[in-house]
């Protein structure tokens, strides 16, 4: 028997039973879609956190000072006062795996123009800490070494600030702002950056010489962080190990004594969140597995019971001069035509659910070919195989035997 | 004449648990091209086991088996295949139509089996094995809108569409009434008459006077052969039966 002829027997024997095909696809179809939604799911997840861990630049090195409380009892004001600017001094001229230095000080206070006002944190920073931040000037310039020393009140602002204030897309460089009713000359805008991993605004900073924060703004003289760049996002590790060791030197730390600082990485963070999510997409997995199990028993029963409700006819196709192989193949391709045509609806339906899920949870959901190639082989092997086994035993049968069948 | 059937010492055992059923003891039997015969015998006497091995849906413990000339017996699964689809035509009680097949679609099915005939052809082969038993004005109706004889007479038509040497028919007639079961002799007594060789299993000594020779099956052997001397002719039957009846059946 040729092909066409195989095929035109099987495709009249699937529309003969619609509902019986219609069936054992949408098993097929439920186990391809949710293997395909969940792990899209899981996967756009990830890519998602990974995406803006790495938009905050991944070979980051943060300096913050130990706020550990030991026994219930906080070391006190002194642990957040732990750093200091000469460290910062420090690990610029010693530190060999280490980039840029940046100190940062933190002062909130109300910030007015004209009759608008809003409330944001103030960050004194150096020049360096655009670049480690990942940060960009969309109009106008970042403070010099002169500002910085004259402790110029120049700032540079965030876009939220700017809609609070200006209004969204206002270019308010070259204008004056009062920040804690001192007058600030805006002198650059930062480019927008949109919603952190945690959900937080990072657009809403006004960035201005550490000097002016430190002694004009908060009038400490610590400051409340370091923010370094290593070399490479390999060498972070290797940097994490030597801001420690200066640090520890600079701060005349004993052997015995703890750190009074913290030292974190981008890299660090970047992996623990990369295997939560991991293991988030391979529990969605899981769940997805089991359905597709589900899926396959479920094929497996449809073709079990279609296949002996069909032994009977393969004993009349037998009987008008059907060959045992000529029936196998028939069946053959009826799983085949049955398990393509419901691994492509399950590939489209799952698609469009990851589709859904991911606009629901607001981030993307991401179908890897992977998971498309997986979900479809076992459900194609599932099929085929349930679809093949049972005919080849009746093909074996005797005619009459097969006929007989009840 | 041409033997089409020779049969030697055929023999049929089926083990049943512990118990051996002897269906076929040694069965001895000739059949000549373009003879009718009928197979006869009480129930469990082993016809319709024997209609089985003649038709190859069976195959016999022991003896020799020759169609048209070849020995069944030696030959393999495939080749056996081949020779139900070109040598062979079986009727069968419950007429074994595919459900939700149109009758055209249920005669055409052994033509897909036989790689003699091509696709544009079968069709037509089809059709004009419908007009054979006179079946044209219901070849797109399903099995379900047939009445029984109607349904007993697509099973004919695809018996005859590979064009057979032998029809082998097990009880044609079992299920249906008298006057549908003159019209199926009717039938076969047309294609007798242009050649064929038919042979058929029935319980009925009327149904058995339609053939040119009887064969009676008692306890898996042949009990008695005989030439039916006044044979009956189903066309002559049906004219002189009341008109109102033709029209229920029609
Ligand atoms: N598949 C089988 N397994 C076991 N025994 C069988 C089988 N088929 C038939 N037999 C036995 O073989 C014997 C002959 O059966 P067969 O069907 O040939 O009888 P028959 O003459 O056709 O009867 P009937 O007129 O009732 O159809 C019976 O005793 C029956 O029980
Ligand atoms: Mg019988």
């Amino acid at each position: 028997m040729n092909y066409s002829n195989l095929f035109r027997i099987a495709i009249r024997a699937l529309i003969r039973n619609k509902l019986r095909a219609f069936l054992t696809m949408l098993g097929i179809i439920i186990g391809v879609a949710s293997v395909i939604a969940m792990l899209a799911i899981g996967e756009g997840s990830k890519q998602k956190m990974r995406g803006q861990i790495s938009s905050m630049g991944t070979n980051m090195v943060m300096v913050m000072p130990n706020f550990q409380r030991r026994g219930g009892v906080s070391l006190g004001a002194s642990s957040s006062m732990a750093l200091k600017y000469t460290d910062v001094i420090a690990l610029r001229n010693e530190a060999v795996d280490v980039g840029a230095v940046s100190p940062e000080i933190r002062a909130s206070g109300q910030i007015i123009y004209s009759n608008k006002n809003t409330q944001t944190t103030i960050y004194g920073v150096s020049e360096e800490y655009l670049s480690i931040r990942k940060l960009e000037v969309l109009s106008g310039r970042v403070f010099n070494a002169n500002e910085t020393r004259s402790m110029a009140k120049v700032c540079i602002l965030g876009q939220t600030v700017v809609e609070n204030l200006f209004g969204k897309g206002a270019d308010p460089v070259g204008l004056s702002i009062r920040i804690k009713n001192l007058p600030f000359l805006v002198i650059g805008v930062l480019k927008d950056k949109g919603e952190s991993g945690m959900g937080q605004d990072q657009d809403d900073l006004i960035l201005a010489p550490y000097t002016t924060v430190q002694r004009r703004l908060a009038a400490i003289d610590y400051i409340n962080g370091i923010y370094a760049s290593a070399l490479s996002e390999e060498k972070s590790p290797a940097a994490i190990v030597e801001v420690e060791e200066i640090l520890r030197r600079t701060h005349k730390l004993k052997e015995s004594t703890e750190n009074d600082f913290r030292v974190m990485s981008q890299s660090e963070l970047l992996k623990t969140i990369t295997s939560i999510t991991d293991i988030m997409t391979y529990l969605l997995g899981a769940i997805a597995g089991i359905s597709l199990l589900v899926g396959g028993i479920g094929i497996m029963n449809i073709m079990f019971v279609s296949v002996t409700e069909r032994t009977r006819e393969i004993g009349l196709r037998m009987s008008i001069g059907g060959r045992g192989k000529d029936i196998m193949k028939q069946f053959l391709a009826e799983s085949i035509i049955l398990s393509i045509l419901g691994g492509v609806m399950g590939v489209v339906f799952g698609y469009l659910l990851a589709r859904l899920a991911g606009s629901l949870m607001s981030s993307q959901a991401i179908v890897k070919t992977q998971s498309v190639v997986l979900a479809f082989i076992v459900c194609f092997v599932i099929g085929v195989f349930f679809g093949w086994y049972p005919a080849r035993k009746a093909a074996n049968l005797n005619p009459i035997d097969a006929l007989r069948y009840e | 004449m041409n033997t089409i059937i020779e049969i030697r010492n055929l023999r049929k055992d089926y083990h049943v648990g512990e118990v051996t059923v002897h269906a076929l003891r040694g069965i001895d039997l000739k059949i000549t091209e373009g003879e009718f015969v009928a197979i006869m015998g009480a129930s469990g006497s082993g016809k319709s086991t024997m209609l089985n091995i003649l038709g190859c849906l069976d195959k016999p413990t022991a003896g020799d088996y020759l169609l048209d000339g070849i020995n069944v017996s030696s030959m393999e699964k495939d080749a056996i295949a081949r020779l139900r689809n070109q040598k062979l035509g079986f009727v069968f009680q419950a007429y074994n139509l595919l459900a939700r097949t149109t009758a055209l679609e249920n005669v055409e099915l052994p033509l897909f089996y036989n790689p003699k005939v091509r696709a544009r052809d079968r069709r037509e082969a089809a059709i004009r094995a419908l007009e054979a038993v006179g079946l044209t004005d219901r070849m797109h109706h399903m099995p379900n809108q047939l009445s029984g004889g109607q349904q007993q007479r697509v099973a004919i038509a695809r018996s005859l569409v590979n064009d057979p040497v032998l029809i082998l028919a097990d009880e044609p007639t079992g299920n249906l009434d008298t006057r549908t079961s003159f019209e199926i002799m009717e039938l076969f007594q047309n294609l007798n008459e242009k050649g064929r060789t038919i042979v058929y299993v029935t319980h009925e000594p009327d149904i058995a006077k339609f053939a040119t020779r009887n064969v009676m099956f008692r306890d898996g052997k042949i009990y008695r052969e005989s030439i039916v001397t006044e044979r009956l002719n189903a066309k002559e039957i049906l004219e002189t039966l009341p008109v109102e009846v033709i029209e229920e059946f029609d």
